[in-house]
């Protein structure tokens, strides 16, 4: 359903609502994620959905769906604007949440008392710094090079969390950190809580919105252009005038900030962080649903986390479920749930060799990847055999 | 004008003015640059006047593309230098060793504070010091990686000297085109000068999160600009295909366009007519030509067809296995046998 709502606009037969995206492309992604925050609790309570688990699950987990679509819309700044590819990614999202943690929990060593509003942004400036930092030791490197030392990072960040048993508690993590409060205006409150998920739920969708609409007007920044310059090729853009240097540490800067949006909001509606929160697998799994929804296209990304979010935590256990209470002979011995990973790659496998850019990919990604393709048949095909040495 | 007293190698001032020619707009002070044992390119030497086509031919292998590519900070010389408008850009690094003391030297100076503030006995201070100090020498560490400005700007101050990156030749004015043409492919024409035009956008992130005016302005100015650019080259009305999918001829007056989009005193273009046909050719002659007529940009071409520089080049060097083997106008270089020797092998005795 989140497809349908953020393809809409796109499609050619409805040139009014393409005319009105065109003149005011950020109002248009408010209200697309306007409609989504209202619809999705609806559309969960219609029969099929609504026998699955019950609604306040379902929003309890798209509040959590929502981490890794933010996650996945930072990464998909370094990977697919800038075109470097990140496989240590947690170490921002840990960063974000401890950031938290130490600012507010009662447990932390620090015993600061910070609300989160403040720390939200605060909490993604300090992703952000350390963003540049583990993005500067990278900078000479590309492709296989690159991921291996991000990967490094990646374990390097829950591995020191772990370790720093005096400051973090290492494995019990840190405990108690206290969920967002407002202020009532007259006799409306809101509460967040443990129990009601909706605070969390559309703090979420705000969250995602102004991130979307950030994003959106990067892209087409002078910046977003230097991206795709440095990813095309960096030696032309370089001798365009652009600091390739600058312009890596700012995807990088921006990535990270995005995650750390993601790990205050996650430390916050979890209660804890524990360094298990942040293994190689939440990498990975972001990577892959950047990979899936379609690398360079926010939208596309968006609904590549949501699906596989969802397929994760609802649908493998739906199976169980329905192979079990059919007595299906050998599926229903299967815990999907174990085999999720299996899963994803049998997914990410098909996935490279029958569609490469993703289920929603950006136009341009597409022309990357399809090299052979000529769209303007009026126009010759380029000549290429025609370089000396 | 010799060009050999314009910059001693061994100045370690970075503003040396080019003494010999106020009017040099380039100067290439005994450019030498050794791969292992081979020398690809020895002592040349090389001025471009404002306002002046200057052309480098030579056989292929002859050191043109390295000598080029130092030029615009790609490759590092292993001796000699370059400077741009009295400036010295490119050349071996001076005083290096003093670099790492500029970003270390804050951090270690709110080190010792921090420390002299505990013996006093004020750790609370000490540690706050301690934070600050770590913080100052992240940014310098920083400030090292990116080389902004003021950092150049206190690097000069020290005497340190490193060879300019090719953005900051960019920067200093100079537009290139490569040999083996390197368009953004997969992106438009008209965004292919957009990035080229980077340098003159003045827009930042906090413009660009905000919409502000000011860069939504700037956008639309600059892709009329990015237009004009486009006629200018002959591109008009390609502005939205697809660089790969422009004729190769197209694809050459593209990047030139690009190029020029940074407004670049200086256009070093590389073998712009290879692979064209005669008629392509006689339209890129043309208009080098224009380029340095109306808009008065001073053009470095390298090429190794000889016939295609002799009608527009005030001045042309050859080169040959590295060297410089004659200069001059290019009737004196066409009757010079060396040159001929050159192109053609030695006459049978």
């Amino acid at each position: 359903m989140t497809a349908k709502v953020a393809a809409a606009p796109r499609s050619d037969w409805r040139a009014p609502f393409q005319k009105f995206r065109d003149e005011h492309h950020s109002l248009t992604i408010l209200l697309i994620w306007l409609i989504i925050a209202i619809a999705l609790p609806l559309i969960v309570q219609i029969p099929p959905l609504s026998t699955f688990q019950p609604q306040i699950v379902w929003v309890d987990g798209f509040a959590i769906s929502g981490i890794y679509i933010l996650l996945a819309l930072g990464l998909n700044i370094v990977v697919g604007f800038a075109g470097l590819l990140d496989l240590g990614y947690a170490a921002f999202f840990a960063i974000g949440s401890y950031t938290f943690a130490f600012a507010a929990s009662p447990q932390a060593i620090t015993h600061l008392n910070i609300p989160f509003w403040p720390m939200l942004i605060v909490g993604a400036l300090i992703a952000a710094l350390f963003g540049v930092l583990l993005g500067a030791p990278t900078l000479r490197l590309r492709g296989d090079y690159l991921a291996i030392v991000t990967l490094g990072f990646g374990e390097i960040v829950p591995a020191l969390f772990l370790n720093a048993d005096a400051l973090t508690k290492g494995t019990n993590g840190i405990g108690g950190i206290p969920q967002p409060s407002l202020p009532c205006i007259g006799d409306f409150c809101v509460k967040f809580s443990f129990i009601d998920p909706f605070p969390f739920y559309f703090t979420m969708i705000g969250i995602l919105a102004i991130v979307m609409v950030l994003i959106y007007r990067l892209l087409e920044s002078r910046l977003g252009r230097s991206w795709m310059a440095i990813r095309e090729d960096e030696l032309a853009a370089s001798s365009s005038g652009i600091n390739t240097i600058t312009t890596k540490l700012l995807a990088f800067a921006l990535g990270a900030s995005t995650a750390g949006f993601a790990g205050v909001f996650s430390a916050s509606k979890l209660g804890n962080v524990t360094p298990d929160q942040f293994l190689f697998v939440v990498s990975f799994t972001v990577l892959a649903m950047v990979v899936l929804g379609g690398m360079g296209n926010p939208w596309g990304v968006v609904i590549g986390a949501f699906t596989l979010y969802t397929i994760q935590s609802v649908v493998l256990k739906e199976l169980n479920q329905f192979f079990q209470s059919q007595h299906v002979p050998i599926l229903q011995n299967i815990d999907f749930v174990q085999y999720q990973f299996l899963l994803y790659g049998i997914a990410l496998v098909g996935m490279m060799l029958l569609r490469p850019e993703g289920l929603f990919p950006s136009n341009r990604r597409r022309r990357e990847l399809h090299q052979e393709t000529v769209e303007e048949t009026d126009i010759a095909p380029p000549t290429t055999a025609l370089d000396e040495s | 004008m010799t060009d050999n007293d314009a910059l001693p190698a061994s100045a370690p001032a970075i503003a040396t003015p080019a003494t010999a020619d106020a009017d040099a707009l380039l100067v290439a002070d005994r450019v030498t640059k050794q791969f292992g044992g081979l020398t690809a390119v020895r002592e040349v030497d090389l001025t471009i006047p404002r306002g002046s086509i200057v052309s480098i031919i030579g056989p292929n292998g002859a050191g043109k593309t390295t000598f080029f590519n130092i030029i615009v900070g790609i490759i590092e010389p292993t001796a000699g230098g370059v400077s741009m408008a009295g400036r010295r850009m490119i050349g071996r690094p001076l005083r290096a060793w003093i670099e790492p003391f500029v970003w270390i030297a804050p951090g270690v100076l709110f080190f010792v504070l921090a420390t002299l503030i505990a013996l006093a006995g004020q750790d609370e201070i000490g540690v706050g010091v301690i934070i600050v100090g770590l913080v100052v020498f992240a940014a310098m560490l920083l400030a090292a990686v990116i080389r902004p400005r003021w950092y150049l700007n206190m690097l000069q101050r020290f005497g340190v000297f490193r060879s300019a990156r090719p953005n900051e030749m960019a920067a200093a004015g100079i537009g290139r085109t490569f040999q083996n043409i390197r368009l953004f492919a997969n992106a438009s024409a008209r965004e292919n000068v957009l990035v080229g035009m980077h340098l003159k956008l003045k827009s930042n992130l906090l413009d660009a999160f905000l919409s502000t005016g000011r860069s939504r302005r700037e956008e639309a100015a600059a892709a009329a600009k990015a237009d004009e650019l486009l006629e200018l080259v002959g591109l008009k009305g390609r502005g939205d295909a697809l660089a790969k999918n422009l004729p190769y001829g197209d694809q050459r007056r593209l990047e030139v366009a690009r190029a020029l989009a940074s407004e670049p005193s200086l256009l070093l273009l590389d073998e712009p007519t290879s692979g064209m046909n005669p008629n392509e050719t006689t339209e890129m002659r043309v208009l080098i030509k224009k380029l340095r007529d109306e808009l008065g940009i001073s053009v470095l071409l390298i090429e190794h067809d000889m016939h295609v520089v002799m009608g527009i080049s005030d001045h042309v060097t050859v080169l040959d296995h590295g060297e410089k083997i004659a200069e001059g106008s290019p009737e004196a270089v066409r009757a010079n046998p060396k040159v001929i020797e050159a192109y053609l092998g030695t006459a049978a005795t």
